[in-house]
C-alpha cells in the first residue's frame, strides 16, 4: 500500500496528455492488478481450499463456467477492436473461434489416443465414423508446440487472406458484415461434413488430458480458468495499449473518415489487416482456452446466429470502450445461464428486448450507466 | 505573420523523422514542381477536365478561380491520385508519376490537401488531430510505437498557437466550432509540412478578420511551400494572388496577375463579369 500511495505522488504533472500512450496511471495498474489477482487466484481458492460446506465456497460446476464466461470476454474484446475502434463490424467471428476450438480439441484428441487413454489408438469418432486412418492434416497434432504453432496460423492466415481480399476491394459496412456471415456459414457446411474428418456433427469431444493433466482433476479446472483470466487480462493491457497509441488513432481515423486519412499519407488497407488479423487471433485464443473447460466443439459453434451474439455482447457493452465490451458478455451470458435454465422459452425475448432498449436509450451501452461517460462514441 | 522556424525552413524539419523512399526520392531542382499536361477526365460524357495544362513553380502561390463546374475540384482529385484522368500526365517533382501512385503514396511525398468541407476526426482531440496529420513514417509498425519528440511537440505547441486553438487543445474535434473546424484543418495541413498545400475554399465562413488572417498565413507559407489555392471570394484572391488561373469548361481560360485576367474580355465573359459589376 506504501508503494502505491507513493507512485501516485510521483506522478508527474502533464500525465493526463492526450497523446501520452499510457495504459495505466499508477493508481489503475493498482487497480487492475489486485481485480485480476483476485479474479484469477482468489477463486480457484475458493474452491480449492474451503471445505464443500463453507459458505464462501465456489462450487466445482461454477470454474468451468466462469472460465467459459472470461472466453466470452475475450471474444467481446476481440469484436470491439475492430468494431467500437475501427468500424469494421465482423459477423463472422464465430470462425475463428471454432478454429481455434478444433485446434485444441485436435490436441487433445490425439494427445490423448497417442497416451493410450481411448479404446482404440486413434481419437473417438473415428471408430464411430469407421476410418481407419487420420486424415493427413491431423499429422503432429498431438504435439503440443505444433497445435500453438497451428492455432496462430491457421487461424491468422485465414483472417488475412480474407481481410486482404475484402478491404482491398474496400468492401466496408453492411456489405463486409454479410460476407462475414456468408464465411462462418461456409466453414460451417464444410464441418458438419463427417468427409472433413472433424467429427462431423458431432464434433470433437470426451478429452482427457492437457499437457499430462487430467481435465476431471479440479486443481486442472482451477488451473485452466485461472489462466484464461490471465489471458484476458493480457489481451486487455495490449488491446488498451493499441488504442491509447498513436495507431489507434489512426484506427479511429479509419471508422470516422477513411478517405481523409488517405490524404494524409496513410494507407487504411494495412491498418485495417493488421488490426482484423489481431483481432482473429484473440478471438481463436479464446476458442482454444474455451474447449478444455466446455469439454466439446462442434459446428454448432459456427452458427452464424453465434457470431451476431458476440456482437450483441458488444453493443449491449458499450462499443469503443474495451471495458464495456466485456461487461456486456459476462451480463449477456449470466443472463443466459440462468435464464435458459430457470425459464427457457424466455431467452431470446429477452435477449432481443434488451438489445432493442439499449439501442434505443442506451446507446453508449451499459458502461454509460455505471460512470455517466458521453455515450455513443460510433 | 511570424510562422515558426520549421516551417520556414525545410530541411530542419527533414532531418528529423527519416524521409519515406518516396520523398527522398523526390529529386526537384529549382522550377516547376506541380506538372500537369493534357489532362482530360469524363464522367459519363460531361468533360470535367478538358486537355488542362498547368505548371506550378516551387514556392509559388497560385489562385485557381472559375465558375461551378469549371474543373477546380476534379483537377485537386487529379492531383491528389483521388480520380484518375482519361489522358493526360501529372508530376509531381520529376520523379513522382501522380497518375501511378495511391493518395497516400501522393500524401506521403509531400502534397497535402485541405477540402471545401472541414472534414477532421470528431471523435479526437484537437491536438490528437494534429499529431495524426503530423509529418512522419505513416506504416502501421510505425504508428505502433510512435511518440512524439519533444522537438514535435514544440511544432504541435507552435501550431496550436498559429491556428488560435491552444485552448481547446484537448477538446473532442466534434465539439468545435465551424470556423475553429476550419483553423484546425488548416493546422493539420500545416502539421503535414507539405511541399505542395491545395486549398479548397479555405475562407468559406470565416469572419473578415479571420479571412484576413489566412490571408497573411498563405502569404507566409509561400516562398517555402508551393501553394494552390482554390476560391470564390474574390477580395481574398485579389489580397494574396500573385498569379491567377481561371478555368473554364475543363480547360485554362486565361492566366495572369489579377489585373490582366479581369481585363481579359473572355473572363469577364464567363465569370469575372457578373462579380466585378
Amino acid at each position: 500500500m506504501t508503494v502505491f500511495s507513493h507512485s501516485v505522488a510521483g506522478a508527474l504533472p502533464g500525465a493526463s496528455d492526450s497523446i501520452r500512450p499510457m495504459i495505466f496511471g499508477p493508481r489503475g495498474w493498482a487497480i487492475f492488478g489486485t481485480v485480476v489477482v483476485l479474479l484469477a487466484g482468489g477463486i480457484p481458492l475458493l474452491n480449492l481450499i474451503l471445505p464443500v460446506d463453507s459458505p464462501l465456497h465456489v462450487p466445482d460446476y461454477l470454474i468451468p463456467l466462469l472460465g467459459k464466461f472470461a472466453c466470452y470476454a475475450l471474444v467481446a474484446l476481440a469484436m470491439d477492436l475492430i468494431w467500437g475502434y475501427c468500424g469494421i463490424l465482423s459477423l463472422g467471428h464465430g470462425v475463428f473461434f471454432a478454429l481455434g476450438g478444433y485446434i485444441m480439441g485436435m490436441h487433445l484428441s490425439l494427445s490423448a489416443a497417442q497416451a493410450g487413454l481411448y479404446r482404440t489408438a486413434f481419437p473417438p469418432f473415428m471408430e464411430f465414423m469407421q476410418r481407419d486412418s487420420l486424415p493427413w492434416f491431423w499429422a503432429g497434432f498431438g504435439h503440443p508446440a505444433w497445435a500453438l504453432l497451428m492455432l496462430l496460423l491457421v487461424p491468422g492466415l485465414l483472417a488475412f487472406g480474407f481481410g486482404y481480399l475484402a478491404f482491398r476491394s474496400r468492401i466496408k459496412g453492411v456489405y463486409f458484415s454479410i460476407i462475414t456471415q456468408a464465411l462462418t456459414y461456409a466453414a460451417m457446411l464444410l464441418f458438419f461434413l463427417n468427409e472433413t474428418g472433424l467429427g462431423g456433427n458431432n464434433g470433437l469431444t470426451d478429452f482427457k488430458i492437457l499437457l499430462g493433466f487430467s481435465l476431471q482433476e479440479p486443481t486442472t479446472r482451477a488451473a485452466l480458468y485461472g489462466i484464461t483470466v490471465a489471458s484476458v487480462a493480457a489481451a486487455y493491457v495490449l488491446c488498451r495499449y493499441l488504442v491509447r497509441a498513436k495507431v489507434g488513432r489512426v484506427l479511429v481515423g479509419v471508422r470516422d473518415a477513411e478517405n481523409r486519412l488517405m490524404f494524409l499519407g496513410y494507407n487504411p488497407l494495412h491498418y485495417k489487416l493488421f488490426v482484423w488479423t489481431l483481432s482473429a487471433l484473440l478471438c481463436a485464443i479464446a476458442g482454444a482456452l474455451y474447449v478444455p473447460q466446455v469439454g466439446i466443439i462442434n459446428p454448432g459453434e459456427l452458427q452464424p446466429a453465434n457470431s451476431i451474439e458476440m456482437a450483441i455482447w458488444v453493443a449491449v457493452g458499450g462499443r469503443g470502450t474495451l471495458v464495456g465490451a466485456m461487461l456486456g458478455a459476462l451480463v449477456i451470458n449470466g443472463a443466459k445461464s440462468w435464464l435458459t435454465a430457470a425459464y427457457p422459452d424466455l431467452w431470446l425475448f429477452f435477449l432481443a428486448a434488451l438489445f432493442i432498449a439499449v439501442t434505443l436509450w442506451l446507446p453508449g451501452g451499459l458502461l454509460s450507466l455505471l460512470n455517466g461517460r458521453r455515450g455513443g462514441k460510433a | 505573420m511570424r510562422l515558426p522556424a520549421w516551417l520556414q525552413n525545410r530541411t530542419a524539419v527533414e532531418a528529423a523523422p527519416p524521409p519515406r523512399d518516396l520523398a527522398h526520392r523526390l529529386e526537384t531542382g529549382r522550377g516547376v514542381i506541380l506538372y500537369m499536361e493534357g489532362v482530360s477526365v469524363s464522367f459519363d460524357g460531361f468533360k470535367a477536365l478538358n486537355d488542362l495544362s498547368l505548371y506550378i513553380d516551387e514556392g509559388e502561390l497560385r489562385c485557381i478561380i472559375g465558375p461551378n463546374g469549371a474543373g477546380k475540384s476534379t483537377m485537386m482529385d487529379v492531383i491528389t491520385g483521388k480520380t484518375r484522368p482519361d489522358t493526360g500526365s501529372v508530376w509531381f517533382g520529376q520523379t513522382l508519376d501522380c497518375l501511378r501512385r495511391e493518395p497516400w503514396e501522393i500524401a506521403a511525398a509531400g502534397v497535402g490537401r485541405k477540402f471545401q468541407k472541414p472534414t477532421v476526426f470528431e471523435q479526437l482531440s484537437v491536438l490528437e488531430n494534429l499529431e495524426v496529420a503530423m509529418q512522419a513514417d505513416k506504416r502501421v509498425r510505425i504508428s505502433l510505437f510512435a511518440r512524439p519528440t519533444p522537438a514535435q511537440r514544440q511544432q504541435l505547441d507552435e501550431v496550436l498557437t498559429l491556428i488560435g486553438l491552444s485552448g481547446e487543445r484537448d477538446r473532442l474535434a466534434g465539439l468545435i466550432s465551424h470556423g475553429q473546424k476550419q483553423w484546425l484543418e488548416i493546422g493539420m495541413l500545416l502539421m503535414q509540412n507539405p511541399r505542395v498545400l491545395l486549398v479548397d475554399e479555405p475562407v468559406a465562413g470565416m469572419t473578415p478578420g479571420e479571412v484576413e488572417r489566412t490571408a497573411e498565413l498563405l502569404n507566409a507559407l509561400a516562398g517555402k511551400h508551393s501553394v494552390i489555392v482554390v476560391e470564390h471570394d474574390m477580395a481574398f484572391v485579389r489580397a494574396i494572388a500573385r498569379k491567377v488561373t481561371v478555368l473554364h469548361q475543363g480547360s485554362v481560360l486565361a492566366e495572369g496577375s489579377m489585373d490582366q485576367v479581369q481585363a481579359d474580355p473572355r473572363v469577364q465573359e464567363v465569370y469575372l463579369g457578373e462579380v466585378v459589376a
